[in-house]
């Protein structure tokens, strides 16, 4: 596996993490309230998390060493 | 749904499908290798795409015409459950990231081509990679077969029905692949995906307003449930286990299928992959979006007389023809590029796998690219032949199945990237009682890809495929053990 430039930004691999928790526990989302332009909470919670996830993965892109 | 020829609809398709097709006989002299007989070349492009042809290569094939049909057609007939697409395209790339550039850099050092290459060179075993290059084989070829369900629906949207006009399009397909391998789909690709994009951005900005805003089409959907008595906008709590597990099962498999490992290892480095893990999930968004056209065919009223009618219909009725000739031709386009890219994975395997493995061991490199580029042809009107001869639903029913037998080769792959404790009998234990166990529940459950389990409460749905494959695992890890006891000397 590649390894992280420097210690600590090993953590930055932790964040890839939280795609998994914020959308395989369904209870967190599965309601209409608070809605967002007419988005009920179950719609706009989940597609929120597309450019959530981009961005934790751009963190965790920066603290890998190219390596290639 | 209309189904007359409109001649501004029509001309509009033929224009951007005479382009693709001229792209496709040119990509031929694109980013021109030395030589084009050599599997690395007609197969992986030269392992050579950068960042943006990867993004759009792997983009155009993981996203399929079939998914622009049938998400929203299930998300129009059972609501909120049909999103499971969603989370799965996203849960979906944090694994990307952390595993497929390790699996790029063992196939580029060793030269590897697929799947079954990998495996046959960790583990040394001819079993193993059988397994796995079939797999790979079958579970490929019924969706190879939806991607023409895809198309059929598209042009049929233009008038055109009948075999007639997907065979046409398909033999054609079937040519550019084979004159140009990999960097035929590669720059059909861009076409396809920006007007995917253009149809897609134009759909949920458009649509809504004239149907009377989001809210509106969340309650038109609500209400079409409630009459109907069946769907809904949210989840029912029997549906969280399934719905969840959908998403983790298939984010699991999505990359052990060999077209999406061919777009991966067609990439130039691991640095382009981890940077594609970061910008591919715009095209998430997009399906996303996508989804709820299937709750905007409610809101517009639509009657329809199969569901996968429901975008097609869609763009008939809310835009003008020449518009909704763009986007009938963004779809069929977007059928071209993942049945080349699945065909050529499949040829890869069966070139490498079997016809190397077994026929002719001493093949040289123009031989392989020969072998692949005949059997990406026969895997192509293989498919063609099912889809007119067979009912739609035994494709269906298969790529269902697929799904569930090709997460059943993701221990065999992958765990060697990170350890050798395993060995071949142990793996392939594990993959035959996931194969077959699986394929058992499914039957078992009338051909569905959920299993109930019921731990002492309320009993609950599963998707098949996880079950599989922790049974898989378990058995691996249990064989294994065993293996290693009686002949601890081989470690």
């Amino acid at each position: 596996m590649s390894r992280p430039s420097k210690t600590g930004s090993r953590a930055a691999f932790w964040l890839l993490l939280l795609p998994y928790i914020g959308l395989l526990w369904v209870p967190f989302y599965n309601m209409r309230e608070p809605s967002l332009f007419g988005f009920p909470f179950f719609y706009w919670y989940q597609l929120a998390w597309v450019p959530l996830t981009a961005a934790l993965t751009y963190v965790a892109y920066r603290s890998v060493r190219d390596d290639d | 749904m209309t189904t007359e020829i409109n001649p501004v609809a029509l001309s509009v398709f033929i224009f951007f499908f005479v382009l693709v097709t001229v792209m496709g006989f040119v990509a031929a002299r694109w980013r021109r290798p030395e030589t084009l007989a050599h599997i690395d070349e007609w197969g992986l492009g030269g392992r050579s795409f950068g960042t943006w042809i990867t993004w759009f290569l792997i983009g155009g094939d993981f996203y399929t015409a079939y998914t622009v049909i049938a998400v929203p057609a299930l998300v129009y007939v059972v609501g909120a459950y049909g999103f499971f697409a969603l989370p799965y395209t996203i849960v979906v790339y944090p694994l990307v990231f952390l595993v497929m550039p390790v699996l790029w850099k063992k196939a580029r050092d060793h030269g590897y081509v697929t799947a079954g290459d990998v495996v046959h060179g960790q583990y040394g075993s001819r079993g193993l990679e059988l397994a796995v290059a079939a797999t790979g084989v079958i579970a490929t070829m019924p969706y190879i077969a939806l991607q023409l369900v895809g198309m059929t629906a598209a042009l049929k949207a233009l008038g055109l029905t009948g075999e007639i006009p997907l065979s046409i399009a398909f033999i054609i397909l079937a040519l550019y692949t084979y004159s140009a391998g990999l960097r035929a789909p590669a720059l059909i690709a861009f076409v396809k995906d920006i007007m995917i994009y253009i149809v897609v951005i134009a759909a949920v900005a458009l649509i809504p307003s004239k149907l009377g805003g989001y809210a509106n089409v969340f309650a038109a959907a609500d209400a079409a449930f409630q009459a109907k008595g069946s769907g809904n906008v949210l989840l029912g709590g029997h549906q969280y286990v399934a719905y969840a597990s959908l998403a983790l099962g298939s984010a699991l498999a999505a990359f052990m299928y060999p077209h999406t490992l061919t777009g991966i290892f067609a990439s130039s480095g691991a640095r382009t992959i981890r940077k594609n893990a970061v910008l591919l999930p715009a095209y998430t968004l997009l399906l996303g979006l996508l989804a709820l056209l299937g709750y905007m065919g409610h809101a517009a009223g639509l009657k329809l007389s199969s569901p996968n009618d429901v975008v097609p219909a869609l763009f008939q009725t809310l835009f003008p023809s020449w518009f909704a000739g763009f986007a009938f031709a963004a779809i069929a386009i977007g059928a071209l590029v993942p049945a080349a890219v699945m065909s050529i994975g499949a040829a890869n395997l069966f070139t490498r796998n079997f016809w190397k493995a077994y026929v002719n061991p001493a093949i040289n490199d123009a031989g392989e690219a020969q072998v692949a580029k005949v059997t990406s042809m026969l895997v192509k009107i293989g498919a063609l032949l099912v889809i007119i001869f067979l009912p739609t639903q035994f494709a269906l029913d298969l790529q269902l199945l697929g799904g569930i037998w090709i997460l059943q080769t993701l221990p065999a792959l992958i765990f060697g990237l990170y350890t050798n404790w395993f060995r071949a009998p142990a793996l392939l234990t594990g993959w035959a009682i996931g194969f077959f166990g699986g394929t058992y529940l499914v039957w078992d459950a009338g051909w569905k890809p959920l299993h109930m389990i019921s731990l002492g409460g309320e009993p609950f749905t599963v998707y098949t495929g996880l079950l599989a494959l922790a049974a898989n695992v378990a058995a691996a890890c249990l064989v294994n053990v065993a293996l290693r006891a009686a002949k601890p000397a081989m470690a």
